[in-house]
């Protein structure tokens, strides 16, 4: 297996700058191979023999990395050369709570470097918990002529001025999508940097920037861009403003309104109900912030249409809630706050039969003693009323095993179970038992099950459970739970499609760490802080795997293990002084040996990462 | 296969080092420079690393550390002698990654509440109180009032990352809550009135709809099976007589002689005895309540009076 794959990754060196060769078999194989999108598919395809390995990476042109820590963008460019669109991930999910610390890395920019070298017709790049700085959105705009698509998602490291940047220069710019970022927010005019001539444009989402933009530019941009299919304004943007946008935009198949509170007049109010009623194509409807029952009936003749209404930012009443999902009945995808109550999920489940994904987030998530919220109740009602329901995010106070058994009884598809009981540790508030029973419910009735978030007051059981039953899992969240290293020791035994794996705040140790060897070079990551692992057990697991990258972080510092293979343990302990955080990304990685002492990181090798894992690599 | 090689990335300077680590800055230093090269800076909130401003020309040749990026992956290939951590453009020691809750309880992880560490990202990060995550116990929630057997006497303070809701969803709540106390008159139909009340020494605040009770009397009796696990001495009915007539309080009575009396804040935020004011009164200017230790009451109520005869 060794050399062969040896061979492959010189075979394919020596074919980078040559010609492919003209044997049909290849461009015919090509041919086919464009047709495959899904990246688990063509890393298959990749694996079936050398000709396939080469049509592949020959047609494709997205590719998509899960950890950019796991490859370098030189080998991704060397066995890549058509790439028109790269998605990259960087930092752990955690990172969104703030458990990784700032300045921590995946940074973009010796991406962009690589990039600009070797694909200098890159058109999208999309990118989620990574760094970009202006200087770095600046490099993006200047070295990509042809770039048309732009998503950041929960990135830091920007301002404003960066998104200026991209909007003056970036001619074919179709989507600018600025989402939930740590974006350094200096004021609006960026927007109005867009040139006067500029029309490409399809979809804009400034949804979560807070400033004041100036309306006309922006008046003036959507009604010049008649692609556009896609806009979510932010905040700023009143009723009547949204109305004077909406009136040239009747095309939008995509909508998130900006403030939903303006007092208008008879005639203004009018005058937006019309403009919604001729918008025949939303599908999706956002933002409505500060929405007041007063203006929503204005959305009725959008809503019969709507398959995705997302009113997290909108603290609706059930009432309020209750009249406006009657008019949305192919209603697919739905996001509230609980201040609907378990009365306004009764609505839901009585409006929305075809319902497949609910969201529940707290308005009031750290009120120490808030009497309002949703409890199981309510997400009972939904599971009678939405047999189709197999993606829910469930934030709540309380929560029942039978509740839950009664829940994925009534749906036994779920593909995505993440439920937040907020108080942490906390037991079935009737029996007084750990909640144990209901996610044995869960993993045992719902076979499809892939994501899974734990939480309340759980034993080993659970896990045990999770590791017995849950054989299609790839992601689990697990906080303030489990009772030994057995549990985690269940976990990385049994799920054999484990990907992602984050624990906080659970007494799992160097056992627990050491038991999951044969695991970790599947996954993508593992994260792990405030248990109970130690630096030596860090140590060790460095050296049991030679391969493995093994980053500790420790409270007051940083401390990297380098090891051949990229993964790295950011370590949080809770006991004694030192706190650390342990985070393990991993992805296999294509490995070399040191040059030398003081070389800190190791090169990859070409082709063995891909040949050898190519099921946990999506490149 | 080669033994694991650990390399130390973290320097603190002088000052800044505890005592053990003093030991592997001395041996990097050992090593040559460039070990010392790759040494990342730090400090605690709001200092600065001297040495810092001597390395960052050295190291700071990367454009991709103007914006304070840890590190760049093909850095790291080509002999990292660019780590740097935190620095923001221009080589200002924003950004040093330190730890957050400062020393105030052992540096309870890494929470990014500061905005003042960490450059110019997350300026819209909203303070967090403080993180006691380590010590938590598993409780029932108070609000049920199931399983009060259960109820740990454990601070129950913010833990970090807890609930797991992105920032942006947090500070957009925060600074634009859905309920406030301020507004909670002003309801549509609701016509409720909560107050927090908070009792010194227990673990969690309660709230009480001021417009559900009709008196003073009715409101010190449910505070009373409230806050009954935690008040230490109980009261009985003293028959203490009223002061001048105008406290028909029953509960500072009631309380009269334990160690809590039951003060509010009004409008006005001080901070007044509760029973001075007609009910009504009370409701129309009481924002929240507080059960305080009658040491601390001391001076409360002479104001109190004042208070009430300036308005009456």
């Amino acid at each position: 297996m060794e050399s062969s794959e040896v061979n492959m990754s010189r075979d394919s060196s020596q074919l980078d700058e040559s010609a492919r060769g003209s044997s049909s078999p290849d461009v015919a194989l090509e041919r086919v191979l464009s047709l495959l999108k899904s990246h688990r598919d063509r890393s298959s395809v990749s694996l079936v023999c050398k000709d396939w390995y080469n049509a592949e990476r020959w047609s494709r042109t997205h590719v998509f990395i899960g950890n950019c820590y796991s490859v370098s963008p030189e080998i991704v460019a060397r066995r890549f050369p058509k790439i028109r669109s790269v998605t990259l991930k960087g930092k752990p999910r955690f990172s969104d709570f703030n458990l990784v610390p700032q300045n921590w890395g995946a940074d973009i920019h010796p991406w962009l470097v690589v990039f600009a070298a070797k694909y200098p017709f890159l058109e999208e790049l999309r990118l989620k918990r990574m760094t970009i700085s202006d200087e770095s959105l600046e490099f993006l705009a200047v070295s990509f002529p042809n770039f048309k698509a732009l998503s950041l998602l929960s990135c830091d490291g920007f301002s404003t001025d960066g998104l200026a940047i991209i909007a003056t220069h970036c001619k074919n710019l179709t989507e600018l999508d600025i989402q939930e970022n740590g974006i350094d927010d200096k004021g609006g005019s960026w927007l109005s940097c867009f040139p006067e001539s500029f029309t490409s444009l399809e979809a804009l989402n400034f949804a979560n920037l807070t400033s004041d933009i100036n309306f006309d530019a922006l008046e003036r941009l959507v009604g010049r861009c008649k692609s556009m299919r896609v806009l979510k304004v932010n905040r700023s943007i009143s009723l009547e403003q949204l109305q004077r946008l909406l009136v040239n935009a009747l095309q939008l198949a995509e909508l998130g309104t900006g403030s939903f509170s303006q007092e208008l007049t008879f005639r203004q109010y009018e005058e937006l109900e019309s403009t919604l009623s001729s918008s025949k194509n939303i599908h999706t409807l956002s933002g409505l912030w500060e929405a007041k029952g007063l203006h929503l009936p204005a959305l009725y003749p959008v809503c019969t249409h709507l398959t995705f209404l997302n009113l997290s930012y909108a603290p609706l009443q059930s009432g309020e809630l209750a009249e406006l999902l009657a008019h949305c009945p192919q209603l697919r995808r739905l996001w509230v706050l609980d201040t609907v109550e378990d009365e306004g999920l009764e609505a839901v489940g009585s409006s929305c039969p075809l319902l497949e994904e609910l969201r529940v987030f707290p308005a009031d998530p750290f009120d120490e003693d808030i009497i309002h919220g949703v409890t199981e109740a309510g997400f009972v009602a939904v599971s009678y009323g939405c047999p189709r329901l197999h993606s829910v995010l469930y934030f709540c106070r309380q929560m029942t095993n039978a509740a839950v058994a009664t829940i994925v009884q009534n749906c036994p598809d779920f593909t995505h179970f993440r439920l937040c009981i907020m108080d942490p540790g906390q037991p079935d508030y009737l029996t007084n038992e750990p909640m144990d029973e209901a996610f044995g419910a869960v993993v045992k009735t719902c076979t499809k099950l892939q994501r899974l978030s734990v939480s309340g007051l759980l034993t080993d059981l659970t896990f045990e459970y999770i590791g017995r039953y849950a054989k299609n899992l790839e992601t689990l969240s697990v906080a303030f739970a489990g009772s030994s290293d057995w549990g985690m020791q269940c976990v990385l035994t049994g799920c054999p499609k484990l990907r992602k794996l984050e624990i906080r705040d659970c007494p799992f140790g160097n056992a627990a760490l050491l038991s999951g060897l044969d695991k970790y070079e599947s996954m993508r990551s593992l994260w792990m802080s405030a248990c109970n692992v130690t630096m030596d057990g860090c140590r060790q697991l460095a050296r049991e795997m030679p391969r493995l990258n093994v980053e500790v972080m420790k409270e007051d510092g940083m401390m990297v293990f380098k090891q051949i293979k990229y993964m790295f343990i950011v370590l949080l302990q809770a006991q004694g002084g030192m706190r650390h955080h342990l985070c393990l990304l991993s992805e296999m990685l294509a490995v070399k040996s040191y040059a030398g002492d003081d070389i800190p990181f190791c090169r990859h090798r070409v082709g063995l990462m891909f040949i050898q894992q190519s099921n946990s690599v999506k490149a | 296969m080669s033994k694991p090689i650990e390399h130390d990335y973290i320097g603190l300077s002088e000052q800044q080092l505890p005592s053990m680590e003093k030991s592997s800055d001395a041996g990097n230093k050992k090593n040559g420079l460039h070990l010392k090269a790759t040494e990342l800076r730090l400090g605690l909130p709001g200092s600065e690393s001297p040495e810092r401003e001597d390395h960052d020309h050295k190291l700071l040749s990367l454009k991709s550390f103007v914006s304070g990026a840890k590190r760049g992956f093909s850095d790291t290939l080509n002999g990292g002698g660019k780590w740097v951590f935190g620095g923001g453009s221009g080589g200002g020691s924003e950004g040093l990654f330190s730890p957050r809750s400062g020393g105030s309880n052992g540096g309870n992880g890494l929470s990014g509440s500061d905005s003042g560490v960490g450059g110019p990202v997350l300026k819209d990060e909203a303070a967090q109180k403080p993180v006691v995550g380590q010590e938590k116990k598993p409780q029932v929630a108070g609000g049920s009032g199931h399983g009060n057997g259960n109820i740990a006497p454990v601070s129950k303070a913010q833990v970090v990352g807890w609930p797991p809701i992105r920032s942006f969803r947090k500070n957009t709540m925060a600074s634009h809550p859905p309920k406030n106390d301020d507004d909670a008159e002003a309801k549509l139909g609701s016509g409720c009135l909560y107050v927090k009340v908070s009792m010194d020494g227990a673990p969690y605040l309660r709230k009480v709809d001021l417009k559900f009770y009709g008196s003073y009397k009715e409101l010190s009796s449910a505070l009373e099976k409230m806050f009954s696990c935690f008040t230490i001495g109980q009261c009985g009915s003293h028959g203490v007589p009223s002061r001048d007539g105008l406290s028909e309080s029953r509960l500072i009575d009631l309380l009269h002689g334990s160690e809590y009396v039951l003060t509010y804040e009004d409008k006005d935020g001080d901070w007044m005895l509760v029973g001075d004011v007609p009910w009504e009164m009370f409701t129309d200017s009481c924002k929240r309540l507080r059960i305080m230790k009658s040491s601390e009451a001391i001076g409360l109520a002479p104001r109190a009076m004042e208070k009430c005869k300036n308005r009456t």
